[in-house]
C-alpha cells in the first residue's frame, strides 16, 4: 500500500505512523467493524470515510482505546497498543475529538486547553499551573475570541476546534479527529483546511472521520472507505472519486456498475461484492499523483464521474 | 446431618424471597438505567401496607395480597417511574443516586409517620402446617416462598422472551431511542418494568416480614442482599441473579449455623451480604468510559478568595459573639456538631459536587477519623492529622479495590463499607466495643489545651473555615480544573492522558481525610464517642442535606450543616412529626435531587438578582423621587434590564 502514498515513504523497514490490523468489533451479533486494515502515516492527512453507520467512529473508538476490540490490532509507533489502556495511548502520542462533543461544559475555553496542558504535563502540571502559551494555542485554530466563554455556550463548530486545542496541548504525533469541520462555515472550513495541512506539514499524522467531500479531496493525502465496517478502497483523493465501489457505497449504484450486480448489491450481500469489486476495478486506478479537481463531490455529481485533469496537485 | 439440611431449606427460603426482590431490581435498572436504591424501602412500606390491610383492618388475606401486589404496588412504581426517575438514567450517575437515596429516606420517614413504632407482627402464611423431612421441619411458609420465587423466574422468562412487550423491555435496555424510531413506547415500557419491580420488591419484603418482623430498617436494609445477588448477574441477567440470591441466602443461614456466636467472627454472619457485596463488585469486569453522557453541568459561581476569606471571618466571628454571649454548653454543642457535619459536607463538596462521585457512607469515614483520633490518645495537631490521614487511607482503599470500576458502583462499595464497619469493626472490641463509648480528650494547640466549649467550638469553626478556603483554593488549581474536566467528560480525560483510576483513589482518600478529620475534631468536642455517633444510615440524610443546600459550594455546605444539626433536634423537640421530618427531607431531595447547586444557588441567584437588577433601579430611583412619569418608564427600563437577566440568574459566569 505504501507504495501508492505520494510523500514517497518507501522501504521495506518503513513502519507506518498508525496501523490498523485486521480489526473486528462486535456488539453482540453486529458485525459494526470487519477485518479493517489501514494505515496513517506522519506528516500526512489521511481521510476515513463512508456512509452513516459505516463503522467509522467504532474504528476511532479502537483507536483510541475507548472499545475493546473483537479480533485484531492496533500498532501505533511500531507497537501494538492492542491492550493498552487510553490514558498510556494518549501518553505515546496520540489526541483524539469526538464526533458527539466532549468539551468540558463547565470550564471555560481557555481552562479546557489548560487542563489539556496540565494533565499532558504529568504530576508536576497539576500541582505546579502551566507555562506554556495557551492564548497563541487558541489563536492558532482560530477561536481566541471565545477564550473566557464557558464551553457549553459556544457553537458547535467552535466547540470542535477546541476539541481540536486541547489535543495539540498534548503536542500528539497522531491526531484523530472525528467529523471535525461539522459545524463550520465556508470559509471557517477553508481556514480550517490550511491548518490541517500546517499540521501535517509539522510532521504530525492526522488520521480524520469527514463527510465534507470539499475538505477530503482538498485535504487528505490518502483516503480509506469503509462500508458495512470493511475497507472498500483505498488510494488517493482522485482515484476514490472514481472507484466504482466507493461511488456504489455512497449512492447505492454506479454507472460503471452494470444493473444486474446493483440489484445484488443493494440487497444485503454488500461486503463480498464490494471487496471484489475493488479488486477489479483497482487493476486500471489512474496512476497516483493524477489527482483530480479537489472540488467535485462524489454524493452530488454521481451521473457524470470528474474529468481527470491530469498533473495538478490537489490544491493545499 | 439434619442440622445441614434445615440450614440449607432455611437459606434456601431467605434465598428465594432475595430473588424475588433482585429480580425486581434488575429489571427496573435494566429497562431505566436507574439504580433504584429504595428498592428496598419500597418493600418495607408495601410490607406495612399489607400489615395494614390484613391485619389492622382484617381484611381477607388473598384480598389484601392481591390489592398490595395487584394494585398499590404497580401504581407506585408506574407513577415513580412517570413522575420521578423519568429521564434520571440519561444523567449522571450522581443524580439517579441521590434522588433514590432521597426516596430512601422519604420513604422510612413515610413508614414512621404512617405507622408510628409499636409491636407488630405479620403471621407466616398457612401458619400451622409444615412438612417433616427426616429430622428437619418445613414450615409451609418456606415451602411456598420457595413456590413463589420459581413462579417469578417463570413468569418473567415468559414475559420477556415470549411477549410483544417482553421483546420491547430487552430491546429498551439497548437503546430506547432506537426502539422509539421502531414504533416500541418506551415509556410505557419503562412505566411497566417499574410497576413489576415495585410489586416484586412488595413481594419479597411481605414473605420476608413474618421472619425478621416489621421493621423499618432491617427490612430496607435488606435492599443490600438483593443489590448483591442482582450484582452477581450485573444487573442484567436474571438468571444469574437468582444464582445470586440462592447462593447468598444459603451462606448467610451457614454464617449463622456455623460461625462462632462470640469473638469477633460474630460479627461476620451480620455483613455477610455486606461482603458478598464487595467481593461481586470487586471481581466486576473493568467498565467501558462512556461517551457522549454527562454534559457541562451549571455549577455555583466560585468566590474570590478575598471574597471567601471575608465570609469565613464573618462566620468566625458570628460564632465568637455566640460564644462571648454567654451560651448554653448544649447549645455550643450543637453548634460544634453543625461545624462537624458542615466539615464532613465539605468532604462531600470535593467528591460529590467537583468529583461527581457519590459516597454514601461519608459519615463513616468520620466515625474512623474519631476513633482514630481517640484511640492514638494524642489530643494535639499530630494526632489530629494522622487521624485524618487514618481515614484518607481507609478511603483510598474502599475505592482501590474498584479502581476500574465508575459512579454507581464505587457508591455501592461504599454502602457495602458502611454497612461493614456499622456492624462489625466498629462495634468490635479493638474499636468502640459492642454498644461501647471511647473517651477522647479536647485538643490542645501547640501545648495550649482548649479545654472551654466555647473555645474548643472557636477552634472548629477555624478548621471548617480554613477547609472551606483551602478548598476553593483547590478547586481553582490546576487539580480543581482536572477535577471539573473529569466529571464534565471523562472519556475525554482519558484521550488527553489522565489515569483517572489513581485520580478517583485520591480523590477518595482525600474527602475521606476531610470527613475523618471533622470527626476527630467532633471526637475531642464531645470527649465520649461510640458507633451510635457514626451510624452508617446517617451518612443518607447527611448526602441529602448537602445536595438539597447545595453540594457543589462552600456555603451549601455550611448551612447543609447547621441543617443536618438542627434535625434531630427538631425531631425530639416535635417527636409526633418525626417521621414527617425525614419524609419531608427525602422527598424534598427527590425534587431538588437534579439540580447539585442546591438552595445555596438560589441564594447566590438572588444577590445577583439584586445586584443586577434591583441596585441599578435603587440608584436611579435614588437622586430624584420619581414623578408620575417617571414611573411609566419604568416599565420600559425593566424591558431593557430583562434581556440580561438570563444572563445574570440562569448561566453562572464563569471565573478564570
Amino acid at each position: 500500500m505504501s507504495d501508492q502514498l505520494p510523500h514517497g515513504q518507501h522501504g521495506g523497514a518503513h513502519v507506518p505512523l498508525l496501523e490498523v490490523d485486521h480489526v473486528v468489533v462486535q456488539f453482540g451479533g453486529v458485525t459494526a467493524v470487519n477485518e479493517a486494515s489501514f494505515v496513517a502515516e506522519a506528516g500526512q492527512v489521511t481521510g476515513l470515510i463512508g456512509p452513516n453507520g459505516a463503522g467509522k467512529t467504532t474504528c476511532f473508538n479502537v483507536i483510541s482505546g475507548l472499545q475493546k476490540p473483537t479480533r485484531g490490532k492496533v500498532r501505533f509507533r511500531g507497537r501494538s497498543v492492542t491492550g493498552a489502556p487510553v490514558h498510556r495511548r494518549s501518553k505515546r502520542g496520540m489526541g483524539r475529538t469526538f464526533q458527539r462533543l466532549e468539551a468540558f461544559g463547565s470550564l471555560t475555553v481557555r481552562d479546557n486547553v489548560r487542563v489539556a496542558h496540565d494533565i499532558h504535563r504529568g504530576i508536576v502540571g497539576l500541582l505546579r499551573p502551566g507555562a506554556k502559551d495557551i492564548d497563541a494555542l487558541l489563536e492558532r485554530v482560530g477561536i481566541a475570541e471565545y477564550a473566557d466563554e464557558r464551553a457549553d455556550s459556544i457553537p458547535t463548530g467552535t466547540a470542535r476546534l477546541l476539541e481540536l486545542a486541547r489535543c495539540l496541548a498534548g503536542d500528539p504525533q497522531l491526531l484523530l479527529l472525528d467529523e471535525p469541520s461539522s459545524g463550520l462555515d465556508e470559509s471557517e472550513t477553508d481556514d480550517f483546511g490550511d491548518l490541517l495541512r500546517d499540521l501535517a506539514a509539522e510532521g504530525r499524522g492526522i488520521l480524520m472521520v469527514e463527510h465534507d467531500m470539499d475538505l477530503v479531496m482538498g485535504v487528505c493525502d490518502t483516503i480509506h472507505v469503509l462500508d458495512f465496517g470493511s475497507v472498500i478502497a483505498s488510494g488517493a483523493p482522485g482515484d476514490i472519486r472514481r472507484d466504482p465501489a466507493v461511488q456504489r457505497a455512497y449512492l447505492g449504484y454506479s454507472d460503471e456498475v452494470p444493473e444486474h450486480e446493483l440489484v445484488g448489491a443493494s440487497t444485503g450481500a454488500h461486503v463480498g461484492t464490494h471487496v471484489s469489486a475493488v479488486e477489479e476495478t483497482r487493476t486500471d486506478l489512474v496512476p497516483v499523483g493524477a489527482a483530480t479537481d479537489a472540488t467535485t463531490v462524489i454524493p452530488v455529481v454521481p451521473a457524470a464521474p470528474p474529468v481527470p485533469s491530469h498533473g495538478q496537485e490537489p490544491p493545499r | 446431618m439434619s442440622s445441614l439440611l434445615s440450614f440449607t431449606i432455611l437459606g434456601l427460603f431467605t434465598g428465594a424471597a432475595y430473588a424475588i426482590a433482585a429480580s425486581g431490581l434488575v429489571l427496573t435498572y435494566t429497562t431505566t438505567r436507574v439504580f433504584n436504591l429504595a428498592h428496598g424501602a419500597f418493600g418495607m412500606v408495601m410490607a406495612f401496607v399489607f400489615w395494614d390491610f390484613s391485619q389492622r383492618q382484617g381484611l381477607n388475606l388473598f384480598l389484601s395480597l392481591f390489592l398490595v401486589l395487584g394494585v398499590i404496588a404497580p401504581a407506585i412504581g408506574w407513577g415513580i417511574q412517570r413522575f420521578v426517575t423519568k429521564g434520571l438514567g440519561e444523567g449522571p450517575v450522581s443524580v439517579a443516586l441521590v434522588v433514590t437515596v432521597g426516596l430512601f429516606v422519604g420513604l422510612i420517614g413515610l413508614a414512621q409517620q404512617v405507622w408510628p413504632p409499636e409491636p407488630r407482627t405479620v403471621p407466616p402464611f398457612m401458619a400451622a402446617s409444615g412438612i417433616q423431612l427426616g429430622d428437619t421441619y418445613v414450615t409451609a411458609h418456606q415451602i411456598i416462598t420457595i413456590v413463589i420465587s420459581i413462579a417469578v423466574a417463570l413468569g418473567l422468562y415468559v414475559l420477556l422472551n415470549r411477549t410483544r412487550i417482553g421483546t420491547a423491555m430487552r430491546a429498551s435496555v439497548d437503546n430506547p431511542e432506537l426502539l422509539k424510531l421502531f414504533g416500541g413506547k418506551p415509556d410505557t415500557v419503562a412505566a411497566l418494568s417499574w410497576a413489576i419491580g415495585i410489586s416484586l420488591a412488595a413481594l419479597g419484603g411481605i414473605l420476608l416480614s413474618s421472619v425478621i418482623g416489621l421493621s423499618y430498617y432491617d427490612l430496607t436494609l435488606l435492599v443490600i442482599n438483593a443489590y448483591a445477588a442482582a450484582m452477581l448477574g450485573r444487573l442484567k441477567s436474571l438468571p444469574l441473579t437468582f444464582v445470586g440470591a440462592m447462593g447468598l441466602g444459603i451462606l448467610q443461614s451457614f454464617a449463622v449455623a456455623y460461625l462462632p456466636s462470640d469473638g469477633f467472627l460474630a460479627g461476620t454472619r451480620a455483613v455477610v451480604p455486606a461482603l458478598f457485596l464487595f467481593v461481586v463488585i470487586v471481581a466486576m469486569p473493568q467498565a467501558q468510559l462512556r461517551i457522549g453522557q454527562v454534559k457541562g453541568i451549571v455549577s455555583a459561581p466560585l468566590p474570590s478568595i478575598t471574597k471567601s476569606v471575608g465570609w469565613g471571618g464573618a462566620l468566625l466571628v458570628f460564632v465568637a459573639l455566640l460564644v462571648g454571649g454567654g451560651m448554653s454548653t448544649a447549645n455550643l454543642l450543637l453548634v460544634g456538631t453543625a461545624a462537624t457535619y458542615a466539615m464532613v459536607m465539605l468532604s462531600l463538596v470535593l467528591l460529590t459536587g467537583y468529583g461527581g462521585h457519590v459516597s454514601l457512607a461519608q459519615l463513616t469515614f468520620a466515625g474512623v477519623g474519631a476513633l482514630a483520633y481517640a484511640k492514638l490518645e494524642q489530643p494535639n495537631l499530630a494526632g489530629l492529622f494522622l487521624a485524618a490521614a487514618i481515614a484518607a487511607g481507609v478511603g483510598a482503599l474502599v475505592a482501590l479495590p474498584v479502581l476500574r470500576l465508575t459512579g454507581l458502583y464505587l457508591a455501592l462499595s461504599t454502602l457495602a463499607f458502611g454497612v461493614l464497619m456499622d456492624k462489625m469493626i466498629f462495634q468490635a472490641e479493638f474499636a468502640f466495643g459492642f454498644n461501647g463509648t471511647l473517651q477522647a480528650g479536647r485538643l490542645s494547640i501547640l501545648g495550649n489545651a482548649i479545654e472551654s466549649t466555647g473555645g474548643y467550638v472557636l477552634v472548629m469553626t477555624l478548621f471548617l473555615v480554613l477547609m472551606g478556603i483551602g478548598l476553593l483554593l483547590l478547586r481553582r488549581g490546576p487539580l480543581g480544573r482536572v477535577l471539573i474536566a473529569m466529571r464534565d467528560s471523562p472519556a475525554a480525560c482519558g484521550t488527553l492522558g489522565l489515569d483517572m483510576r489513581w485520580f478517583r483513589v485520591g480523590l477518595f482518600g482525600l474527602s475521606a481525610g476531610m470527613a475523618g478529620l471533622a470527626g476527630a475534631l467532633f471526637a475531642g468536642l464531645r470527649g465520649t464517642i461510640g458507633a451510635a455517633d457514626f451510624q452508617f444510615f446517617n451518612s443518607l440524610p447527611l448526602l441529602l442535606l448537602a445536595v438539597v443546600f447545595g453540594v457543589t459550594s462552600v456555603t451549601g455546605a455550611t448551612l447543609g450543616g447547621v441543617g443536618l444539626m438542627l434535625l434531630p433536634v427538631m425531631q425530639s423537640n416535635n417527636p409526633g412529626i418525626a417521621g414527617l421530618i425525614f419524609a419531608i427531607l427525602g422527598f424534598g431531595a427527590v425534587a431538588l435531587g437534579r439540580d447539585p447547586n442546591g438552595l445555596a444557588n438560589l441564594l447566590f441567584g438572588l444577590g445577583r438578582r439584586i445586584q443586577t437588577v434591583v441596585v441599578p433601579q435603587l440608584r436611579d430611583r435614588l437622586p430624584v423621587l420619581p414623578s408620575r412619569r417617571d414611573a411609566d418608564a419604568e416599565d420600559g427600563e425593566l424591558a431593557d434590564l430583562l434581556p440580561d437577566t438570563p444572563d445574570s440568574t440562569g448561566k453562572v459566569p464563569a471565573h478564570v
